[in-house]
């Protein structure tokens, strides 16, 4: 059974987690290398459970109850094909950031700090996909929150990465409350907390509506949707590289799991203005997201903001999904959840290989300051060959895996006017635009990310001196770019694999993917569109093939090595490249003032005064100030007024309790 | 022998393209220059230039990177992958389905991709500029793109722009929200190619060039594909715009050699066409400034955007 053995690992995880800290204490040498190397393999077998769950069919699916945690319900875990797909995306990421870990950890100042933490970290996203019940459930995803929090807070001596870890504790928590309010509504009042209970439950049509919200909140602020976002951009660098992967690439998967189980599997029939709201949230988070990343000049940083983006594509496909599944559209459901679930497997993979290479860039050369770097391809070409392979698969460049997943978006987008609702007309295309621009978006933000990082010319003697990284960071790479590649080139058999998975949600599959002729994929119909991601591979093999060779032989192949031309005047200095404020400021310029409210100040002293000119740039984060902003006034207002309570006499406190205690039984008994 | 003549009749086309593409550009130069009561230089001049390059040596940056040696190769590949999927003198080749016209729009991104990255790599100012500039252009120009095709997409029912042209020839009346997107693709194929309102294809050292800045330190071979690349782009664009919107004369899945050759002769006076009327134009507007452009692309995609909206009301517009 696969179960077994899944829940054997996690248990066998969460034994790693103790041991680590006594291999930490008696100073083990090993301790780094024993712990990423027993976190790997039992991802590793949890990887299998879940492929032979998502691939064998029922026979290799099932649930387990077992008699632990509360007493009157115990713990209830299930392998379904939902589960086992996020399982798969779940252990695929931490197999291979275990894998890198073994030689990025060796980098590590405080081991333990990271190490005890890590395997708990992998187990509680491991518990709360394998979970069937809201109380194991809201368990495993404290667990999750705490651990990685904990992580987070590894290189606490720095202050901003107490900030971080501050604000994403605050936000943990109010994600943490949300669920347990979702999951308090759909037991009802009966207080039924299993999964199967509930699905078979009726629920109340604005209760339903309201369980949604929740949810948005809950998981969305773990997925990081804007504008629940802000916690992302400060945790997911502050922590060690492979976690920030994790974390990025993985954690906010765990999330989008939450949402889909609860919205699409639990809450029963989805209302219209369910789609409305998931699409805008959706469509907001793709631009917003993007739009912070092209600014960034911290490396982890930009990958945080654009994660952010992915979330929002992802989010845009599920809220297809509902649109088309209230309407009863079964097939174009199918292929939005399909394509939306794919989006968050490819986005697993790239993202967790653009964090690698960036904590590659980190150990190597001790900068995270892109305005710093500058010409590693020439000192990590290995890493920088991958980095590369990163940026084209997340820009949703064919023939990698990242334009299989948003081309496929673009058609479900494409079978819309056929929905109803008027609303959802309009805002449809609407989305698919925003959609397409942050795609755009996020080809020039990984132009600029790659280009200022490992093109041109060192800025710093960091940069000048930097290092290729170990053999196992870069072998963790390559196995990435390699499914990347594969599940761009052959995206068939992971259609296929999906087919089940959308099965449980709405109901319907996208048709079986041929394998003749040429691994097309096709999402509807042959004469809509298709897609080979094969064919365009093998030609862009062929045609390069065949110009190299042609030229080569019949022409010239003779070089010549010389100072850059530069117009005829080059320069040494690097301070006259280009740099990477300078190559997003036309972006900057032109979206600035509607997203940022930028202004740019320009002060020029008058004609005789010697003093420098200046440039004066402000860009306002609108959602920090609008919402949290004023959130945090009026908290410490109250904080402010309630103060008082702390100082009163013993009869002004014994009144207050008879108070409160008469409210209540008037409450109750009004209730009631 | 049915699938190896299918797979003579693509290749064919993939030469062809190849083959044409320089003549377009010698051709609008020529006119351009006529225009301009010039003379102007051969038809056949780009093909000279071309080999003349292909035979010198290449003077690469003394740290140039392989990036920067391979970019040209593969923005050349991905670039003609993208022409050959577009019908030019027929529809339903064998390989048309392999991408629809939003995988021909990625794949001239993966090229654009390239070209931006090869413009960073020696660490000029030119460069930079450059590659900043055009990923600007294609952060707006891209979207509009996306949906222009949707425009043509809800009104065909497909991507497949082989099912489009048929569409096109068969149900041939006027619509408006095809009349927002020929104008949307217009503007699109003006800014791709670096034609005159955004870019000037006849200029060097100018601190308003976006297209010849990136490829300011490419030479010999390296600099000849990347022309020939350019040249493909230009010819795929024109392509593009007949096979949709005028896609009359071009050949069916089973006709034979003769609506084969028709399809080829009415091809090349589309491409005519199409060059002269891009160059005339050229010649009757000035060069904007570039933060300009933005708002001149921005009309693309709010004119794409319309279309697709129009189409979501109701069918008939």
């Amino acid at each position: 059974m696969p179960i077994a053995a899944a829940l054997l690992s996690v248990a066998g995880l969460a034994g790693v987690a103790v041991v680590a800290p006594i291999l930490v204490a008696r100073r083990i040498a090993l301790a780094t290398s024993i712990v990423y190397g027993a976190s790997f393999v039992l991802a590793a077998v949890l990887l299998v459970c879940g492929l032979s769950a998502l691939l064998g069919g029922s026979a290799f699916q099932g649930a387990v109850h077992l008699p632990i945690g509360l007493p009157w319900i115990g713990a209830h875990f299930v392998l379904d094909p939902l589960s086992a797909a996020f399982l798969v995306i779940v252990d695929f990421g931490a197999m291979i950031a275990s894998f890198y870990a073994i030689g990025y950890g060796a980098h590590e100042e405080e081991p333990g700090r990271v190490l005890p933490f890590y395997p708990a970290f992998l187990a509680g996203m491991n518990l709360v996909v394998l979970s069937a019940d809201a109380f194991g459930f809201l368990v495993a995803w404290e667990f999750m929150s705490l651990s990685s929090w904990a992580l987070v807070m590894a290189h606490h001596h720095d202050a901003e990465n107490r900030r971080a870890g501050y604000v994403y504790l605050l936000m943990a928590s109010f994600g943490t409350l949300m669920l347990l309010l979702a999951f308090g509504l759909l037991a009802g009042p009966d207080g039924d907390y299993i999964f199967s209970a509930i699905r078979t439950a009726a629920h109340v049509p604005w209760l339903s509506g309201l369980v949604l919200v929740l949810m948005l909140l809950g998981a969305g602020s773990k997925a990081g949707l804007v504008p629940l976002h802000v916690w992302l951009p400060l945790a997911h660098p502050a922590a060690p590289s492979h976690v920030s992967a994790l974390m990025s690439g993985v954690m906010t998967k765990v999330a989008v799991y939450a949402f889909i189980r609860v919205v699409f599997d639990l809450v029963g029939e989805p209302a219209w203005w369910w789609a409305v709201t998931v699409l805008t949230l959706g469509a907001g988070s793709a631009v917003l997201g993007v739009l912070h990343a092209v600014l960034q000049r911290d490396l982890k940083r930009l990958l945080a903001y654009s994660t952010v983006e992915n979330v929002g594509i992802i989010f845009i496909g599920l809220g297809l999904g509902l649109a088309f599944k209230t309407n009863d559209m079964t097939g174009a459901a199918a292929l939005a959840v399909t394509a939306s679930v794919f989006h968050a497997f490819n986005h697993s993979l790239f993202k967790s290989l653009l964090f690698f290479g960036a904590g590659n860039v980190l150990t190597g050369s001790g900068e995270r300051d892109i305005e710093k770097l500058g010409g590693l391809v020439h000192r990590m070409p290995e890493t920088a060959y991958l980095f590369l392979g990163g940026c084209l698969a997340i820009s949703a460049l064919p023939p990698l895996n990242g334009f299989v997943s948003e081309w496929l978006i673009l058609q479900a987008i494409l079978l819309s006017p056929d929905l109803p609702q008027w609303a959802l007309r309009f805002l449809v295309p609407a989305s698919g635009a925003m959609l397409a621009l942050a795609a755009a978006l996020a080809a020039a933000c990984f132009v600029r990310a790659f280009g200022i990082t490992f093109l041109s010319r060192p800025r710093s003697p960091a940069a000048e001196t930097a290092h290729e990284a170990s053999r196992w960071q870069i072998r963790a790479m390559y196995a990435l770019m390699a499914l990347c590649l594969v599940a761009g080139v052959f995206p068939g058999p992971f259609l296929d694999a999906l087919s089940p998975v959308s099965q449980l949600l709405v109901g319907g599959a996208m048709p079986k993917q041929p394998i003749l002729p040429h691994f097309s994929i096709i999402p509807i119909s042959e004469s809509r569109s298709s897609y080979s991601g094969f064919l365009v591979f093998f030609f862009i093999l062929m045609a390069s093939w065949a110009a190299i060779r042609v030229i080569h032989n019949f022409a010239s192949r003779a070089i010549r090595r010389a100072p850059p031309w530069d117009c005829g005047f080059p320069d040494p200095s690097p301070a006259t490249q280009y740099t990477a404020d300078s190559f997003a400021q036309p972006i900057r310029r032109v979206f600035g003032p509607i997203a940022f409210r930028a202004k740019i100040g320009q002060a020029m002293p008058p004609p005789g005064d010697m003093a420098p000119a200046r440039l004066t740039l402000s860009l306002r984060d609108l959602v920090w100030e609008f919402i949290y902003a004023p959130l945090e006034g009026a908290v410490l207002y109250a904080a402010e007024r309630l103060n008082v309570l702390q100082f009163l006499t013993i009869r002004s406190y014994l009144s207050l309790v008879f108070a409160a205690l008469v409210l209540l039984l008037v409450l109750v008994a009004t209730w009631a | 022998m049915g699938l190896i003549l299918a797979i003579l009749v693509q290749g064919i086309q993939m030469i062809l393209v190849l083959a044409l593409a320089p003549g377009l550009v010698g051709f609008t130069r020529k006119v351009k220059a006529r225009l301009l009561r010039r003379q102007g230089p051969s038809i056949l001049q780009p093909y000279r230039d071309l080999l003349r390059l292909v035979r010198k040596e290449a003077v690469l940056a003394d740290n140039a990177s392989w990036l920067f040696r391979n970019a040209p190769y593969l923005i050349f590949a991905t670039t003609w992958v993208a022409a050959a999927l577009v019908p030019t003198f027929a529809t339903g080749l064998h390989f048309s389905w392999a991408a629809d016209l939003i995988a021909i729009t990625a794949l001239l991104g993966s090229a654009r991709f390239f070209l931006a990255l090869a413009g960073m790599d020696i660490g000029t100012a030119f460069g930079g500029i450059g590659s900043s500039r055009e990923m600007l252009f294609s952060t707006l120009a891209e979207p509009a793109m996306i949906m222009i095709v949707f425009t043509v997409a809800l009104v065909a029912g497909s991507t497949q722009l082989s099912t489009v042209a048929a569409f096109m020839v068969d149900h041939s009346t006027l619509r408006v929200s095809l009349g927002l997107a020929l104008i949307g693709l217009i503007i699109v194929a003006l800014t791709e190619n670096a034609r005159v309102p955004v870019d000037n294809p006849a200029t060097h050292l100018e601190l308003t060039m976006v297209h010849e800045a990136m490829v300011l330190e490419y030479s010999g071979r390296h600099l000849a594909v990347i022309e020939l690349a350019s040249a493909l782009k230009l010819l795929l664009y024109i392509s593009l715009i007949a096979c949709i919107f005028a896609p009359w004369g071009m050949a069916r899945q089973d006709d034979g050699l003769i609506g084969m050759a028709i399809g080829a002769v009415t091809w090349i006076g589309k491409l005519a066409v199409g060059g002269f009327l891009m160059v005339l134009f050229e010649t009757a507007i000035a060069k904007m400034r570039v933060f300009r452009v933005p708002e001149f692309v921005g009309g693309a995609l709010m004119l794409g955007l319309l279309g697709t909206l129009l189409l979501f009301v109701s069918r008939s517009f």
